[in-house]
């Protein structure tokens, strides 16, 4: 098995990796840096529950190599929070009640704030479409669209 | 008597905070899987049957055991324990006979998920394919072949009727006046039969368990689980070991509805580990796994015939279930059961035959999903409620209104209903969706449709099933709650601390849950299933507080020399009514009270406990289903759609969904409402798109993107939620459970919209684009 160096951000904070050439950043971040707050649904790329900001962009992490992540900015759900501060999407989804299991939770508050960065007030239906690859089973995803509203009117701040 | 100086604020009926939000927010909730267990944890895999029916000849595990960095290899032989809850139907592992595919043959504990799953290959099992029952109306043949010959010498619980030879392990019967002489006094009659596929739950969290067996032989097991206690139940039975030799510890769930309950995979964890003794073993399905070896929602065949009289009041029904049970049915015996003794709905019926079967076949496990049988019974249910209305020429709400339970009415099992508000979530829901009213269509090649559908379901659990909770008074005055029930996002733990608070006269946010669930602290509680802990756990959670509430009201009295009628405890303070003394709670287990006379102190710590187990379950008669009192209790509610079916595609397209539903007293609105929303939208997921295809007992769609769930995209443009609340009378504040209500009506609501849309019905759900397109064809309303 081959290992790469890697150097990326995550979370704000650089960090130096040795990684196997088939290690996905899902497991990355779960295993070897102990970020388990981005879950695991189905390893498939199918569920969205492992979804991260890479470089800005959503991505299911359990479909990207670690290895291919050399330079790169990651920001996962511990990284919204900043001075123990919640981020909009996440005051407003427990405000909106759009929690229940909490296991799509990450990727949910992810997907959401990626889509608030490239577009401030999204309609609804751009809500929608935004998070369709973020399965819920719990909530029927009614509370998790009007968290977004809501976050989209609050305050903005800096991630 | 002096005025309270401060007013009690009860946080029961307020909709506060989830007490568990701001960690599911941030990533901080740890979930099973979450747990770091350093380098002595070895990987299981399991080694699974390709086949639905097979002999076992033999098993070669030799080539796999050399493997490197494999450090057990397991198999039937090893653990020859029945397992199961209410019919000990299983081994852990297959030993002579597989009996779906997936059934686990042999297991393999490694230092890597790599080398377990290379070891499986290495494992060697010939195999004598058999004819597998894929039907559970040809399993029942005298002709079938037989999937448990033991079945007469299994343990089976007292109210489940296997018949030894057959492949029935339950035969539920309801027997009430005389159907065959109703059917002459009938103006109306119809007849209808209904298929409903298996489905399965698809938790967000596929299942998960972490063994670890030490030197003594003690088992601990991490696992996401809605049964810590009934897990540790049967598998140390199976294992031959004691309850208190077994320690389940259950970190937050990532979704249950059912499909956690009981034992499915777990065991498999426990047994791999009583080989490697030191290490944690950890056992994580694939997806692919979840959607067929854990449990799945058992298959029906249903078959209905009703009729009323000129009235349009129901005279008789004569209804008969096939339930598709799955290899194993030791949890899904009690599915039939329960759909047997509802299988009139929420409606009063003088003349009752009801014959509910649960049939071995060669299919996945079939276990307890939200609603446990309901859904799929009401399927056809509802629909022949409707077509019997318009044959007798009255509108589908008044049919039901005039038909369905109110106070007091006649069950089919005998006895009484207790105070319902079905009739008016009934009329609500059709308010909502402003029934009779027919709005016209969006486009040209749409057609719009109104459906309704009225449900009820009891708690379906042994008449003993039981909760326990104790409160604790901590050093700063606030409050500890030990429950053994478990949060699968229902929002069990926040209701607790609501509860212990308004009965304590402490401020909620002042109340923690002692979590994890862990058998060895947590008190007992049967099983977070059935919908039963609002009302059952909170019945013990309360009877705790008050016992704490006394306790410090005694001490305080003694120390003050007042009598504790006096007292009250308000917001945290414990105050005197008639000397106007008060004492903060937080003075109490450090510090206590000097006593009166100035001889030594009162206090320390406080600790109450409680317990609730039902009062006044009978059973139900053998041959006719008649008893007092069968169930605890209904919970009762309906459903209306409005929704539109495109002409061109045959896409149907939900515009409103509402749910309205009587659930007692709501202790935390939002949740029950949440509850409301989440149960509609996975109850129009199972209307609209899930099938689990099971081709010759091959799953053919065992993955996200072929067996596809409800996304963002695909719920009503409008979603409203209506809370009704007609008291329970020996539920905490009136309360009574909402969580699996909501998603029973929901697949009838949309089949009588659809029909009422474009006139056509299916056998059967998914409704999908393609079938209702086909279906439309066939009847010429397209070319
Ligand atoms: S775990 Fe990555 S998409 Fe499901
Ligand atoms: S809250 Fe459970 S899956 Fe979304």
């Amino acid at each position: 098995m081959a290992f790469h160096k890697i150097n990326v951000t995550v979370n704000h904070e650089p960090e130096q990796m040795v990684v196997p050439s088939n290690m996905t950043l899902m497991q990355m971040l779960r295993e070897s840096l102990a970020l388990t707050g981005t879950k695991n649904g189905c390893s498939a790329g199918e569920c969205g529950a492992c979804t991260v900001l890479l470089n800005g962009e959503p991505v299911n992490s359990c479909m990207v190599l670690a290895a291919e992540c050399d330079g790169a900015n990651i920001i996962t759900v511990e990284g919204l929070a900043r001075d123990k501060q919640l981020d909009p999407v996440q005051d407003a989804l427990i405000q909106a009640g759009g929690v229940q299991c909490g296991f799509c939770t990450p990727g949910i508050l992810i997907s959401s704030r990626a889509l608030l960065n490239r577009n401030p007030s999204p309609t609804e239906e751009e809500i929608r479409e935004a998070l369709v690859g973020n399965l819920c089973r719990c909530t029927g995803y009614v509370r998790i669209i009007e968290s977004v509203k809501k976050a989209a009117d609050m305050k903005p701040h800096q991630t | 008597m002096a005025e309270p100086k401060i007013q009690n604020s009860s946080p029961v009926g307020e909709s506060t905070p989830r007490i568990d939000a701001r960690e599911k927010v941030t990533g901080a909730a740890i979930y099973t899987d979450d747990l770091q267990f350093g380098n002595a944890l070895l990987y299981a895999r399991i080694k699974r049957s390709p086949h639905p029916h097979a002999l076992i000849k033999k098993t070669d595990v030799a080539r796999a055991k050399a493997l490197p960095g494999v450090k057990a290899v397991v198999t039937g032989e090893d653990f020859p324990g029945y397992i199961g809850l209410y019919l000990q139907d299983r081994y852990i592992f297959c030993r002579d006979r597989a009996r779906y595919v997936g059934d686990p043959v042999a297991g393999v504990a490694a230092v890597s998920e790599e080398i377990a799953q290379k070891a499986l290959d290495l494992i060697e099992v010939q195999y004598e394919a058999l004819e597998p029952v894929l039907d559970p109306e040809a399993g029942i043949r005298p002709d079938a072949p037989l999937l448990h010959p033991d079945l007469g010498k299994y343990v089976v619980a007292g109210f489940i009727y296997p018949k030894a030879g057959t492949n029935i392990s339950n035969h539920f019967k309801l027997r009430k006046g005389n159907v065959e002489e109703a059917w002459d006094k009938c103006a109306a009659v119809i007849e209808r039969s209904y298929r409903i596929p298996h489905i399965q739950h698809v938790p967000i969290e596929p299942h998960i368990a972490i063994a670890k067996v030490d030197e003594r032989g003690e088992v601990t097991m991490w696992t996401s689980s809605q049964s810590p206690f009934a897990q540790r139940n049967l598998i140390a039975q199976s294992l031959g070991i004691s309850q208190s030799e077994m320690r389940v510890i259950s970190p937050a769930v990532g979704g249950g509805f059912g499909g956690k309950a009981g034992v499915s995979m777990e065991s498999l964890a426990v047994a791999i580990a009583t080989k490697v003794k030191g290490h944690p073993v950890k056992l994580r399905l694939t997806r692919e796994e979840e959607f067929f070896t854990a449990f799945v929602r058992q298959g029906l065949s249903a078959h209905f015939k009703m009729g009323c009289d000129k009235n349009g009041k129901l005279l008789a029904m004569e209804n008969c279930f096939y339930w598709d049970g799955g290899a194993y049915t030791e949890y899904g015996v009690n599915i039939a059961r329960a759909a047997g003794y509802s299988c009139t709905g929420p409606y009063e019926v003088p003349n009752v035959k009801g014959d509910s079967y649960c049939v071995y076949t060669n299919h996945p496990v079939g276990g307890p999903m939200r609603g446990f049988g309901m859904p799929e019974m009401h399927a056809g249910l509802e629909q022949c409620m409707d077509e019997l209305a318009a044959q007798i020429g009255m509108d589908a709400v008044e049919f039901r209104k005039l038909n369905c339970l109110k106070t007091d009415s006649i069950l089919a099992t005998g006895g009484k209903i207790h105070p319902i508000g079905l009739e008016e979530c009934i009329q609500k829901a059709a308010n909502a969706v402003d029934w009779g009213r027919k709005s016209p269509a969006s486009a040209p090649n749409k057609r719009r449709g109104k459906g309704i559908a009225a449900m009820w379901k009891a708690p379906a659990m042994p008449p003993n099933a039981g909760s326990s909770a104790w409160v604790e008074l901590a050093e700063d005055g606030k409050v500890n709650v030990g429950i053994g029930g478990q949060d699968i996002g229902q929002g069990a733990f926040t209701i607790s601390a609501q509860m212990a608070a308004a009965t304590l006269g402490v401020p909620y946010e002042w109340v923690r849950v002692a979590a994890p669930v862990d058998t060895r602290y947590s008190p007992y509680e049967w099983q977070t299933v059935a919908s039963r802990l609002t009302w059952s756990m909170g019945n013990a959670i309360v009877n705790a507080a008050k016992d704490v509430r006394k306790q410090i009201l005694d001490l305080v009295a003694e120390a003050w020399d007042e009598s504790p009628d006096e007292l009250d405890i308000v917001n945290g303070v414990v105050i005197s009514y008639k000397s106007e003394k008060e004492t903060p709670l937080k003075n109490l287990v450090i510090y206590g009270l000097p006593n009166p006379d100035g001889r030594g102190w009162k206090g320390g710590p406080v600790i109450g406990r409680g317990n609730f187990m039902p009062k006044d379950v009978t059973g139900l008669d053998a041959e006719t289903g008649q008893g007092e009192h069968g169930v605890v209790h209904y919970t009762t509610g309906a459903q209306a759609v409005e929704l539109e079916v495109d002409l061109d595609t045959g896409r149907i397209e939900i515009l409103k969904g509402v749910a309205a539903f009587d659930v007692g007293k709501a202790i935390n609105p939002e949740l029950v409402k949440a509850q409301m929303e989440g149960g509609l939208v996975q109850g129009i997921s199972s209307a609209l798109l899930e099938h689990l295809q099971l081709k010759d007992g091959f799953p053919k769609n065992a993955n996200l993107v072929d067996y596809r769930i409800a996304t963002s995209s695909d719920i009503p443009r409008e979603m409203q939620s209506i809370i009704v609340e007609v008291a329970q009378d020996d539920g905490p504040w009136g309360a009574r459970g909402i969580g699996e209500h909501s998603m029973v009506p929901t697949i009838p609501a949309i089949a009588n919209a659809i029909f009422d849309a474009v006139g056509i019905r299916l056998e059967g759900p998914p409704f999908t684009a393609e079938k209702i397109y086909l279906a439309m064809l066939d009847a010429g309303i397209v070319k």
